[in-house]
C-alpha cells in the first residue's frame, strides 16, 4: 500500500512540474494614487511586494485595502471615473504605460473576491475552465489537464472530482471560493490578489483558504487584504498598515515590513493601536 | 444554495397565508382579494369566450375543423377558412422577433455596459417614448416612407441578389409580410429594450469583475458573464414582445396588403387574423359572414394562447435550469 502510494504521489508531483509554467514576479508600487472621481481613496503609496511571499493589507474600514489591490491589476479603473495615478511595476513592466493593454495586465495579475461569485450557469469544470477558453484555448486535453491541477491546487479535487459536471452553486461557499481559486489560478498569472477571501466563509473553510495560501506560495506572489489580524499574522510574510488620512479621509500607508517585525515590534504607534486594539 | 433558503421561507410564508388560522380582518381581506382574481381570470375570460363561441358557433357548426385548414376566404361564395390568417400572423410576428430582438439587445447593452450613464438613460428614455407613439401613426409612415423605399430600393436589391430562392421571389409590391414584420419589429423594440435593460442592470458587479478579473475584454464579459446570467429574464422580454406583436392590428393592417394567401415569399402582401378582422368586420352583410369573423377572433385569442405559453414553458425551462444550477 505504502508503496503504491508514494509512486502515485511521485507521478503527481512529476505531472505537476511538467506542466506548471507560471513565474512568479514581485511587484513595485511607485507614488500610487487612486481616485473616485475628484475623491482621493488612495495616496503616494511606495511598496515593493516581494516574490513568492504572502503579503498582507491590514487596516480598518475604509481605509482604501480593497482600492489600492484593485489598482494593482487595473480593476480599480472599470469603476466609473475612477483613475490611477503613479506606477505598478511587474517585472520592471510598467502596467500603468499608455501602451500597456489592462486585459494583458489582468491575464497575468488574478483576482479572488471577497464574496465567492463563481459563474451561476457554468458547472463547476466549465468555471475553472472559462479563464483558458476566454484566453483562446481550445485544446480538450490541455483543458481537462489544466482543470484538474488547478483543482488539486485549490485543494478542492477530491470533492468535486465526481461531480465536476455539477453547477458551481451547488457547492458550498467554502467550496465556491476555493472554486474561485483554482478558476483564478488556471490561467498561471505571476501573482495573485485576494479581497478579503476569507470574509464571508465559516472557520473551517477559512483554516483551507489559508493552508492553500500557504501552498500557492510557492509559485505565486499572494496579495491578501484581510480584517482579521490573526489571518494576516498566520499566513503572511510581510505586513501593510493602512489607515485613512484623518484630515483628507485617502488611504495611507502608515507602516510596511516583515509580519514578525510589525505584530511584534511595530515602528509607529498608529500600528500599534490598531494590531492592539484600541481603535479600527 | 444561497437563495434556496429565501424562496423556501418564502412558500412557506405563502402557505401559512392561505391556510393559516387568522384574525377577521384577515379572513375578509382574503376573500376580497380572491374575488377579485377569480373576477376577473374566471368570469372575465369565460365571458368573452363563451359569447365568442356562441357568435361563432353557426361557422363551427358548417366548416368544423376543415375552418383552420382552409385557405379559400370568399364572403362571395360562402366558403370561409382561416388558414392565411394564422399564417400571416404567425410569420409577420415571429420575423418582427428576428428583427426586433438583436437590435433591442444591442441597445440594452449598449446602454448598461458601454455607455456613460447620462447617455444611456437618454437612449433608453428615447426608445420607451417609441412605445407612445400611436400605431395609425406608424402605419401611416409604413405606408408613406417604408412601404415606397423597400419597393423601390430593398427589395429589387434582394430579387436581383437571391434570383432563385422563393423567400425572396418577387415582384416587388412593398406591401407584404416583410413590411408587417418590420413595422412589428418598430413597434416590439421598445418593450425587449426596456425589459433587457432592467434585467441587464440587476446582474451582479461581481461577475462583471470575476470574468475581467480573468482577463476578459469588456465585450468577453457581457457575452459570457451578463448574458448568460440574466438569460431567463431576458427570454422574459422576448415573450413580451412576441405577445405584443401578435395583436397588433392596425399598423399591420395598414402595410401587409391585405391579402388571403400563403407564399413562401416575404415580399408577397398577406393577411393577419387581427387585420381581417378590423378591415371586414363592418361589410359582414349576413350572419354566417359575421360568425366566421368571430371564429376567426377565436382562433386569434387560441394563436396567442398557445404561442405564450409555449414561450413562457422556454422561460421556465431556462429559468429552472439556472435554479438547478443554484440561482440565477
Amino acid at each position: 500500500m505504502d508503496i503504491t502510494l508514494t509512486t502515485l504521489q511521485a507521478v503527481a508531483v512529476e505531472e505537476r512540474e511538467e506542466t506548471v509554467t507560471r513565474v512568479s514576479k514581485g511587484l513595485v508600487v511607485e507614488k500610487l494614487g487612486a481616485y473616485y472621481g475628484n475623491f482621493l481613496a488612495v495616496a503616494d503609496v511606495d511598496m515593493t511586494i516581494r516574490p513568492n511571499k504572502v503579503t498582507a493589507i491590514i487596516g480598518p474600514s475604509g481605509c482604501g485595502k480593497s482600492t489600492f489591490i484593485r489598482c494593482l491589476n487595473r480593476l480599480h479603473e472599470v469603476v466609473r471615473d475612477a483613475r490611477v495615478v503613479g506606477k505598478v511595476m511587474l517585472d520592471d513592466e510598467d502596467l500603468y504605460d499608455p501602451r500597456m493593454d489592462p486585459v494583458a495586465v489582468r491575464r497575468s495579475i488574478g483576482m479572488v473576491f471577497q464574496r465567492p461569485n463563481p459563474f451561476p450557469t457554468m458547472s463547476i469544470y466549465d468555471n475553472v475552465a472559462s479563464g483558458l477558453r476566454l484566453n483562446g484555448v481550445r485544446n480538450r486535453g490541455l483543458i481537462a489537464e489544466k482543470v484538474e491541477l488547478s483543482l488539486r491546487q485549490a485543494a478542492l479535487w477530491d470533492e468535486v472530482k465526481d461531480k465536476l459536471k455539477k453547477p458551481a452553486l451547488a457547492l458550498s461557499g467554502g467550496q465556491q471560493q476555493r472554486l474561485c481559486i483554482a478558476r483564478t489560478i488556471a490561467v498561471d498569472p505571476s501573482v495573485v490578489l485576494m479581497d478579503e477571501p476569507c470574509s464571508a466563509l465559516d472557520p473551517i473553510s477559512t483554516l483551507k483558504i489559508e493552508d492553500l495560501i500557504a501552498e500557492l506560495k510557492q509559485e505565486l506572489t499572494i496579495v491578501i487584504v484581510t480584517h482579521n489580524m490573526q489571518q494576516a499574522a498566520r499566513v503572511s510574510d510581510y505586513t501593510a498598515f493602512f489607515l485613512g488620512n484623518e484630515k483628507v479621509g485617502a488611504g495611507e500607508l502608515i507602516e510596511y515590513g516583515p509580519t514578525r517585525a510589525i505584530f511584534t515590534n511595530p515602528a509607529d504607534p498608529r500600528t500599534e493601536n490598531y494590531i492592539t486594539g484600541r481603535f479600527g | 444554495m444561497a437563495s434556496a433558503a429565501p424562496a423556501a421561507s418564502k412558500r412557506a410564508f405563502q402557505a401559512r397565508a392561505l391556510f393559516g388560522a387568522a384574525n377577521l380582518p384577515d379572513i375578509i381581506f382574503r376573500t376580497i382579494v380572491f374575488l377579485f382574481g377569480a373576477l376577473t381570470l374566471l368570469v372575465l375570460i369565460a365571458i368573452i369566450v363563451a359569447s365568442m363561441v356562441k357568435e361563432s358557433s353557426q361557422s363551427i357548426g358548417v366548416f368544423g375543423l376543415s375552418f383552420l385548414h382552409t385557405t379559400v376566404w370568399d364572403p362571395v361564395k360562402e366558403q370561409f377558412g382561416a388558414l392565411t390568417f394564422m399564417y400571416g400572423t404567425i410569420v409577420t410576428s415571429i420575423l418582427g422577433l428576428l428583427i426586433a430582438t438583436p437590435i433591442s439587445l444591442g441597445v440594452a447593452i449598449f446602454a448598461v455596459e458601454l455607455a456613460p450613464p447620462w447617455l444611456g438613460n437618454s437612449i433608453s428614455i428615447v426608445v420607451e417614448l417609441l412605445a407612445a407613439i400611436p400605431s395609425v401613426l406608424l402605419g401611416l409612415w409604413g405606408i408613406f416612407v417604408m412601404v415606397p423605399f423597400l419597393q423601390r430600393v430593398v427589395e429589387p436589391a434582394f430579387i436581383e441578389r437571391f434570383p432563385d430562392l422563393p423567400l425572396f421571389e418577387g415582384p416587388p409590391y412593398g406591401v407584404g409580410l416583410l413590411a408587417g414584420g418590420l413595422i412589428l419589429a418598430i413597434m416590439v423594440i421598445p418593450t425587449i429594450v426596456a425589459i433587457s435593460r432592467d434585467v441587464m442592470v440587476t446582474v451582479p458587479v461581481a461577475q462583471r469583475e470575476a470574468m475581467l478579473a480573468l482577463g476578459a475584454t469588456n465585450w468577453e464579459s457581457t457575452t459570457w458573464a451578463v448574458l448568460p446570467y440574466a438569460r431567463s429574464g431576458l427570454l422574459g422580454a422576448i415573450v413580451l414582445g412576441l405577445g405584443r406583436a401578435l395583436g397588433e392590428t392596425m399598423a399591420v393592417t395598414m402595410v401587409i396588403g391585405n391579402q388571403p394567401q400563403i407564399s413562401a415569399s416575404l415580399f408577397h402582401p398577406a393577411y393577419t387574423m387581427a387585420s381581417v378582422i378590423a378591415n371586414e368586420f363592418t361589410e359582414a352583410t349576413f350572419d354566417l359572414y359575421l360568425s366566421a369573423l368571430t371564429e376567426v377572433g377565436l382562433l386569434l385569442f387560441g394563436v396567442t394562447i398557445i404561442m405564450n405559453m409555449l414561450a413562457r414553458l422556454l422561460v421556465w425551462s431556462t429559468a429552472r435550469a439556472s435554479q438547478q444550477l443554484g440561482g440565477a
